[in-house]
């Protein structure tokens, strides 16, 4: 088992508290409709994780990329934004 | 802010830069916006920087950009899941007093490209998320900031907003992004001592070595790694199409952990300590995939409009060539007294066509359709490639015509006649 959160810990962020920028616009559509849920295998910074049969998004770690809106083709079930100016991930070498 | 610009750039990579800094330099009043604290803190890639197309921006870049090693050789490697096969090119030509590519950290150089915008006299804002574009009467004239009466006016607007290309989506410009017309890679760069890197990649002074890499360790996806010397750190990434990743449905970090062991790979890297991890989308749709580029007072450029070379890993030299020739184009209208209609900045996706953009664009058009439904040529032949190698490598005292014969029935077991010849004759077609 790979610790992502290893990887995710050498990196800087400035965390919008309490103003994700991507949100899970129905949840129900990921624990009843969505056979793949791939987001949770998909994202880089593993943000998607499984409870049982739900989906739960913590957008801490985030490394905006983009992978969570475009494979959720389906179902189109991720509400996707940058954060407000300034915030999320800064990268310190690109 | 109710003063009005000549032209708003979104965004400050490659392509943005390019566009402010044309235009700024012509005497154009230019604003550009960006979501970073500084340039550089929400932009990704490998990173190759091609001197070219730089340099009809900035001709003596050299002098003052920082670049990290000049690129002297290529390796290109075939991975088995515990061998390589591979060539490489290595030149003292590239080390002429104006080399051709360089290895860049994002960061800093974007920050260096930012302050040349800012010499040149555009107003660059930081810390600032367009979230739309402002219509009237079917035209685009200006955009909404995250910030309080974030309205702005201009003439132009130039999309230089990256991969995700939110804002053109959202104006209904073009759709989303299809999951086989775009990659996802990670990497992490990797610290090490200047001469212990030296010593491993045989280079001395700032030369570089670049490795690209395919075979085993994208586990049949179509996609490919790649390894980059910077001047005291190792940048290793991999990346594979988003639609395979739902296939395979494995996590890109555990790719690049697997491509981190690989036995090539782990003792280059040995000691390194790591201090980033990062993932960026590549567009990687091809000719085929382009959206519509110009509108009523407004262009598309670099990487939000799907300007990327996947056969040759090149991307942020079709920014920089489209951020600039988007600007000459508002330039020249602005010369004239004319407007940037959608008319008139036709003229912009004319020049693009002449350009080795469009003309590289459209040579591998049949490319992304040929990887697609071939998907052998991910996992198959890296195999075969290795192990013809390695019979042919080892001497048993089996004579060399038998190994021969064993390596012919290996490809045609795997593939038969007609089906080596077809993947011959795709790969030609995908590639003319």
């Amino acid at each position: 088992m790979i610790n992502i959160q290893e990887k995710l810990f050498q990196n800087r962020y400035r965390v919008d508290d309490g103003r994700p920028h991507i949100r899970i616009r129905n949840p129900e559509i990921c624990t009843e409709d969505c056979q793949s849920q791939a987001c949770t295998y998909a994202c880089p910074a593993a943000c998607y994780t499984l409870e049982g049969k739900a989906v739960t998004l913590t957008t801490d770690g985030c490394l905006e990329c983009g992978t969570c809106r475009i494979i959720c083709s389906e179902h189109q079930n991720v509400d996707w934004a940058y954060p407000r100016g300034g915030h999320g991930i800064l990268f310190k070498f690109g | 802010m109710t003063e009005k610009f000549d032209a708003i750039v979104v965004g400050a990579g490659p392509a943005g830069n390019a566009a402010a800094y044309t235009l700024a330099s012509a005497g154009l009043k230019v604003l550009q916006l960006e979501r970073g604290e500084t340039p550089g803190t929400k932009n990704v890639q490998g990173a190759i920087l091609y001197s070219d197309a730089l340099e009809r921006i900035i001709p003596d870049f050299r002098n003052e950009a920082p670049l990290e090693r000049h690129i002297i050789e290529q390796r290109m490697w075939v991975l088995d899941d515990d061998s390589a096969i591979g060539t490489s090119y290595r030149s003292e030509a590239f080390s002429s007093d104006r080399p051709n590519r360089y290895t860049i950290l994002r960061a800093p150089f974007d920050r260096w490209f930012s302050e040349k915008v800012r010499a040149a006299g555009a107003l660059v804002i930081c810390e600032t998320t367009v979230t739309e574009l402002l219509q009237e009467g079917g035209r685009v004239v200006g955009v909404r900031t995250d910030r309080e009466e974030g309205d702005i006016y201009a003439d132009v607007v130039i999309l230089a907003d990256g991969v995700n290309s939110l804002l053109a989506r959202k104006a209904g410009f073009h759709g989303e992004l299809d999951p086989r017309n775009v990659a996802l890679a990670v990497k992490e760069i990797h610290f090490l001592p200047e001469e212990t890197l030296q010593g491993r990649f045989n280079i001395k002074g700032s030369e570089g070595v670049v490795i690209e890499i395919a075979g085993a360790v994208t586990h049949g996806m179509v996609g490919t790694a790649f390894l980059y010397t910077n001047r005291e750190s190792i940048t290793l990434g991999i990346g594979c199409l988003l639609s395979d990743f739902k296939k395979t449905r494995v996590p890109p970090y555990a790719l690049l952990e697997e491509l981190k062991q690989h036995p090539a790979i782990a003792p280059l890297i040995e000691g390194g300590e790591m201090k980033e991890y990062a993932a960026h989308l590549i567009p990687e749709g091809g000719y085929k995939a382009i959206p519509k580029l110009y509108g009523e007072g407004w262009m598309i450029v670099g990487d939000s409009a799907g300007l990327v070379n996947a056969a040759h890993r090149e991307g942020s030299n079709l920014a920089m060539t489209s951020g600039r020739i988007a600007a000459e184009t508002v330039i020249a209208l602005h010369g004239k007294g004319l407007p940037c209609s959608q008319e008139n900045l036709a003229v912009y996706r004319a020049a693009l066509d002449e350009s080795f953009v469009m003309k590289d664009l459209k040579k591998y058009r049949e490319l992304p359709e040929v990887l697609h439904g071939n998907p052998h040529f991910f996992s198959v032949y890296p195999k075969l490639f290795n192990r013809a190698a390695h019979t042919m490598l080892t001497v048993d005292g089996e004579d060399k015509h038998s190994k021969e014969k064993t390596v012919r029935r290996s490809f045609v077991e795997q593939r038969s006649l007609l089906g080596l010849m077809g993947d011959a004759y795709r790969m030609w077609r995908a590639t003319r």
